[in-house]
């Protein structure tokens, strides 16, 4: 009988000696940190909005259609005149665009998961975290980018923050914060249900309610009393109320707390939901 | 004796549904020594991806206990991660990320410095032929080139136990071969492969030691040699030239073989088991024929096909339905 053949049974090929050197690996590094693995993923975030960049699509182009619609579709009924509700509605709409983005968080996940590229995250022996809190962190970057492009268009429509820049930062820091705690509730969708396009549908039938029944767009005095109250424990309205105040420059304490109080309590209850999800995935 | 680099005792994975049970893995032993190629023999749906996930430390086990290396894979399931490379249909680098920056990626995750990662990552796209592709992203890939920088990522740390789950499904047979070699290289050199196959021919040529599984249960283990020798050697077809003699010679190579001859649909061919060690009787059919002087335009000896494995080891022909399902009460 002949040799099972030559390129497998001699091993003598230039591929297999080039195989067999890249194999061998002389020095083994140590494990990296938390944080360290934590940034490799919010990096390959970055680089997946590199290469698909169609992505940024929705978080440039919906804040700059709900800003228009609303501004001039209602200006004028609802506050007298469009310079005036600009004004009112901007922090607020800033505050909906962001949360908007929050979405494809859950959706991504969802993607990795179906495409098998979180089984290859699980085997490594790396902070068991890290693949999701990374993924959030890369995701403010797309956060970022829709807070510029409402406050810029804000601006050439004449929105005069009077809280200055400081104002405006913090008030974009702080939506920031809250984006992120959100986040976990898209992080739970993303790993229990069945694929991504599931997962966009329910975190939108989540978000419309959160957003709509607010104080982004009126002010809640007008609305009937059962929804009112919905409206005034939603923490939309509060970080949005924390936002005009930012803006305006005259932040009260207690708002500003409130938010940042239910953005630890979200992130408290959720996230660890999250991990136990995903160590247990089957 | 050598020592196990993956040993398992009663692994049970059964999955709930709000109708039924499935018993994905219904007590599964295994014992794989180091430095060999194992392989882990199935038709679709009989319980190999969800062992290996088990075994990989993806999927918690319901019973049963496995070790990779010692390690267990519940208690200690960051020894096993450290020490297992893992690749599979559902292990997958990310399609949107060229090959390079997924390499560097996992490079990073496992303590590389930025500059070692890019090294490292070179080194291996070199190795596995796909240093033009490496700007590109991998859903540009190839099928081949996809399974080639699977591959590559998990290499990335030389891990001395590797799980590949049907490495070649869906490949070419020069991409096949290709990832062939390459385990062959791994195991020269010392590393331990496990690998999942629906091929019997895949298990044949690769693999030192066999588990055939089916419905979440090991039906037969050994060598290649040996489970082929529980089947026959083979089957042996032909067709004669005229439909009115088969009668005749489906006779003679009864008689020669002694295993039950089946006619096929059509009005010539028929074929037959050959028994083990019955590689003289073979021999023999021909002449036979001859003598009686039937006209034989075809013969051809095959190997026994995962099929007829199958089929002499549970009576029935390889299914394709999904492991064994039990409607809840
Ligand atoms: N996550 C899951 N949930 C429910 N059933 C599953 C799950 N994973 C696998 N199964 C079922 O378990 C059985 C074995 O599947 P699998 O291990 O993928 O087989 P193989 O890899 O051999 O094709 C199949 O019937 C499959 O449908
Ligand atoms: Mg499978």
């Amino acid at each position: 009988m002949a040799e099972p053949s030559a390129a497998t049974s001699g091993m003598t090929t230039p591929e297999a000696t080039t195989l067999r050197e890249a194999v061998a690996l002389d020095e083994r590094p140590t494990r990296p940190s938390a944080v360290s693995s934590t940034l490799t993923f919010a990096h390959r975030a970055l680089l997946k909005i590199k290469h698909v960049p169609e992505q940024l699509f929705d978080v440039t182009v919906s804040p700059i259609i709900f800003t228009l619609m609303f501004v001039y579709l209602f200006g004028g009924a609802i506050a007298g005149s469009t310079e005036q509700y600009l004004q009112y509605l901007l922090p607020g709409i800033l505050v909906q665009s962001v949360l908007f983005t929050t979405v494809y968080t859950g959706y991504t996940m969802n993607t990795d998961i179906t495409k098998g590229v979180f089984d290859r995250f699980r085997s490594l022996p790396i902070w068991r975290p890290a693949p999701i809190v990374g993924a959030l962190l890369g995701d403010t970057v797309r956060y970022t980018i829709a807070s510029a492009v409402t406050l810029t268009l804000g601006l050439i429509l004449g929105f005069r923050p009077t809280g200055g820049v400081v104002g405006v930062l913090l008030a974009v820091l702080l939506l920031l914060i809250f984006a992120f705690a959100l986040s976990w509730v898209f992080t739970i969708l993303g790993l229990v249900l069945r694929s991504p396009n599931a997962v966009m549908g329910v975190s939108m039938m989540v978000l419309m309610p959160l957003t709509f029944a607010s104080n982004v767009f009126v002010d809640p005095e007008t609305m009937p009393d059962f929804l009112q109250g919905f409206v005034n424990v939603n923490p939309v309205s509060h970080l949005v109320t924390a936002s005009r105040e930012l803006m305006g420059g005259s932040a009260s304490f207690s708002s500003v707390a409130w938010v940042l109080v239910a953005s630890v309590v979200m992130t408290a209850i959720l996230a660890p939901v999250t991990m136990r999800l995903y160590r247990n995935r089957s | 004796m050598t020592e196990l680099a993956v040993e398992a005792e009663g692994l049970v994975k059964h999955f709930t549904t709000r109708k039924s049970v499935t018993r994905a893995v219904d007590g599964i032993d295994l014992a794989v020594p180091q430095g060999s190629v194992y392989g882990v023999l199935g038709p679709n749906g009989a319980g190999k991806t969800t062992a290996v996930r088990m075994l990989a430390t993806l999927l918690r086990p319901d019973a049963g206990t496995a070790r990779v290396l010692g390690h267990d894979v519940v208690e200690d399931a960051d020894a096993v991660r450290s020490a297992v490379g893992l690749t599979g249909q559902y292990a997958s680098v990310d399609e949107d990320l060229t090959g390079t920056e997924n390499l560097v990626m996992i490079a990073r995750l496992y303590g590389f410095s930025a500059a070692g990662a890019r090294a490292r990552s070179a080194e291996l796209l070199d190795a596995f032929g796909l240093s033009d592709a490496g700007a590109r992203p991998v859903k540009t890939y190839s099928g081949g080139m996809h399974r080639r920088i699977d591959l590559a990522a998990s290499l990335v740390m030389s891990p001395s136990v590797l799980f590949l789950d049907e490495p070649t499904t869906g490949l070419d047979p020069r991409s096949r071969n290709q990832v062939w070699d390459i385990v062959r290289v791994l195991v020269d050199d010392g590393a331990t492969v496990l690998l999942t196959t629906q091929y019997l021919e895949e298990a044949d040529a690769l693999a030192d030691r066999i588990a055939v599984i089916d419905r979440g249960k090991v039906i037969a283990e050994g060598t290649a040699p040996e489970l082929k020798s529980s089947v026959g050697e083979g089957a042996l077809s032909l067709h004669v030239a005229d439909p009115a003699r088969r009668a005749e010679a489906a006779e003679i190579v009864e008689r020669a073989l002694g295993t039950p001859v089946v006619l096929d649909n059509d009005s010539t061919g028929l074929s037959a088991r050959v028994p083990q060690e019955g590689a003289d009787a073979v021999a023999g059919v021909l002449p036979a024929l001859v003598d009686a002087g039937i006209a034989v335009p075809e013969m051809s000896l095959g190997q026994p096909s995962l099929d007829e494995v199958f089929l002499a080891l549970t009576g029935q022909p390889v299914d394709d339905a999904d492991a064994s399902t039990e409607e809840v009460a």
